[in-house]
């Protein structure tokens, strides 16, 4: 067993895991304040209240969307009809509320297992008929345009008319909800490292010392806390109107990631994810059925497309045969970005936070900038080239030193 | 070898060929409770095929498997695990991007109430590394791919000890190590087939497999030319089968 490392040594440790290219998060997150610090500059409105409860609420989709292609993309595969997927789902859902006079969360719920149907047959054309992934979503990815133009119908527009979806991406939490929800994520950290020291204490297993653990609250804390006032300051314009607290859509963010991230790091299936997109044949040998896997990883995918496409039909309050264009390939150029691998294996969902960030921070900033439109898909374009260029000399460089 | 005593696993008249190529024409084989049953044979002679179809990777296209005296059939490596029967490939299958516990435990995780066990997992882990003496691992939270290519297969034939096994399959345990590590290795094979456990251990170096195994079985060209006991039989006279020099002699008493 190994000896506990002081403080200082893991540093060390960290900074060597970073000379060796495994930086996981680290560029992104770097990016990110860089970006933030720069548009400041620039832009006398980038940094207020306002436009950060607008940046999260931009976003919200956009991260959603990646955290399904993580899972996508954790085992070798990719899903070029993600974005599709996620207009296709919101035509249903105004289609069905509208048409059928079905309660909203009916209509979600319909929405919601058709995207998740729509993985089901990715998965089995990819995994049983061995049709590689990216053909497969390439014509689904054709395909769904034509359908959700069909199911809109030409020209049409349909406003949503459901308060409860609306306010997913307009609502806020009360100020109050916001710091009980701060507090519950600096405590959840701070608990879950405490309990799983002691356990491992307890089973006589080393433990890393503890001033990390306390690094990496003080660090959510911050984060987290500074966040929570900024968003609790009034941000409306007229003053007779209160705009304060959390956008609504950070707590749908997180009711995602929670859940998917105890999915994906304390659970066999979760594992097994890993292994898949590390070594296929060595996760069939160990037992693993690789082909029901990965369909369930699209049926994952795509089922969080579907979300994705209803909270991005929240923020615009309509939709149209072109919704979900715009997101087309952000899913996986966030993902990608917050520094998950594109050869499989190696990425976690906070990687689609930080990306999904990374990529809404450039399309607001540069749109505040009021530069060329063509710009911030150039930019965008460039950074994700940065990003794929990263993961793939780490690659490269750990099959050098035989790693 | 009492007459009396029934294979752990016994094949009888394997057949496997792919497109026109016959790589298995009709082989028996059988393998005893604490032995090691080396399984020998020139490349291509068809030592992967035969371990395959044990090992539920790939089956055969007719013949019989025997495992304990009844008939089975292995036909996923999930059949294979629940029978009893583990692998060691030559090539590993062990994940690079996973750390020791959780490649010695892949595919059979320990779960308590709905999360993972991580703590019984390490604790099991790191005492059946130590219970193979194996003093090189430092952490068995390190991932696999900061591994060396001697903790690698200590890692994978720790895996298989780690699931009381009947019949532990090693392919080639020893063709990437060092001398010392190549001594470890084959000191694990032994204790292993002592406990009780019926051994297969294919390789391509006779004075290994003369050290350690009770019996050589020998393929040539999809064909069992012999089966000898290791104790009554040389090196001269397993390359003679091994290269077609000696003439066909199953259960080969006509050995030099």
């Amino acid at each position: 067993m190994s000896e506990e490392l002081s403080f200082k040594e893991e540093g060390k440790v960290f900074f060597n895991n970073i000379r060796h290219g495994r930086m996981g998060a680290l560029p992104a997150i770097i990016g990110f304040f860089v970006l933030v610090v720069l548009f400041s500059f620039l832009s006398p409105v980038f940094f207020t209240s306002l436009n950060f409860a607008n940046l999260l609420q931009q976003s919200a989709p956009l991260i959603i969307l990646a955290m399904g292609l993580v899972f996508i993309l954790l085992v070798a595969e990719i899903d070029l009809s993600a974005g599709v997927t996620s207009g296709l789902v919101s035509a249903i859902f105004v289609v069905t509320l509208k048409n059928l006079g079905i309660p909203w969360w009916l209509a979600v719920m319909l929405a919601l297992l058709v995207g998740v149907g729509i993985g089901l047959v990715i998965g089995i054309m990819v995994s049983k008929v061995g049709i590689p992934s990216f053909v497969v979503t390439l014509a689904a990815f054709l395909a769904f345009q034509g359908l959700q133009l069909m199911v809109i119908g030409q020209g049409g527009l349909y406003r949503i008319e459901s308060p409860e979806i609306l306010s997913l991406e307009n609502g806020n939490l009360s100020v109050a909800f916001g710091w009980a929800l701060a507090v519950f994520l600096v405590g959840f950290v701070l608990l879950s490292g405490l309990i799983s020291r002691k356990r491992r204490r307890k089973n006589g297993h080393a433990n890393r010392t503890i001033s990390v653990l306390y690094f990496q609250v003080a660090m959510t804390a911050l984060v987290v806390f500074s966040s929570v006032y900024f968003l609790s300051l009034h941000r409306g314009s007229n003053p007779e109107v209160q705009i304060q607290g959390v956008p609504v859509a950070v707590l749908v963010v997180l009711v995602v990631l929670i859940p998917s991230s105890y999915l994906l790091n304390r659970t066999p299936f979760g594992i097994h994810v890993y292994a898949v997109g590390g070594n296929p044949e060595g996760a069939r040998r160990a037992g693993i059925n690789v082909g029901k896997l990965r369909i369930i990883i699209f049926m994952i995918g795509s089922g969080l497309a579907s979300i994705s496409g209803l909270m991005a039909a929240s923020r615009v309050g309509t939709v149209d045969a072109s919704a979900g264009r715009t997101v087309v390939l952000s899913g996986v150029a966030a993902a990608v970005v917050g520094g998950v691998s594109l050869f499989g294996g190696r990425g976690r969902l906070t990687d689609a936070v930080i990306g999904g960030l990374v990529i809404a921070v450039i399309d607001n900033g540069l749109g505040l900038l009021s530069l060329p439109s063509g710009l911030n898909l150039a930019v965008t374009g460039a950074v994700l080239l940065m990003a794929a260029t990263a993961d793939a000399l780490s690659r490269k460089h750990g099959t050098l030193t035989g790693r | 070898m009492s007459a009396a005593r029934v294979p752990v696993i016994e094949l009888k008249a394997v057949e496997k060929s792919f497109g026109a190529v016959e790589v298995l024409s009709g082989v028996n084989f059988v393998a005893m409770a604490g032995e090691v049953t080396a399984l020998v044979g020139d490349n291509g002679a068809g030592k992967s095929t035969l371990i395959k179809g044990i090992a539920g990777v790939q089956s055969y296209d007719s013949g019989t498997i025997l495992f304990e005296g009844k008939e089975v059939s292995i036909k996923s490596p999930v059949d294979a695990s629940s029978l009893g029967i583990e692998v060691v490939y030559q090539d590993l299958a062990l994940c690079d991007n996973l750390d020791i516990v959780q490649n010695m435990f892949l595919g059979r995780e320990m779960v308590r109430s709905i999360s993972l066990d991580d703590e019984t997992m390490e604790q099991k882990a790191a005492s059946t590394l130590k219970g193979l003496s194996v003093r090189t691992i430092s952490s068995v939270r390190q991932k696999v791919s900061s591994l060396s290519g001697g903790q690698r297969q200590t890692v994978a034939i720790a895996r298989s000890v780690l699931w009381e096994n009947k019949l532990v399959i090693l392919d080639e345990p020893t063709a990437a190590l060092g001398v010392s590590q190549t001594k470890q290795v084959l000191k694990m094979v032994r204790d292993l087939a002592d406990t009780g456990v019926a051994v297969i251990l294919i390789s391509h170096n006779m004075q290994e497999v003369l050290a350690v195994a009770d019996s050589v079985q020998i393929l040539r060209l999809g064909q069992m030319v012999a089966n000898l006991k290791a104790s009554e039989t040389n090196l001269h006279s397993i390359v003679s089968y091994i290269t077609g020099a000696e003439s066909l002699s199953i259960n080969g008493e006509a050995a030099l």
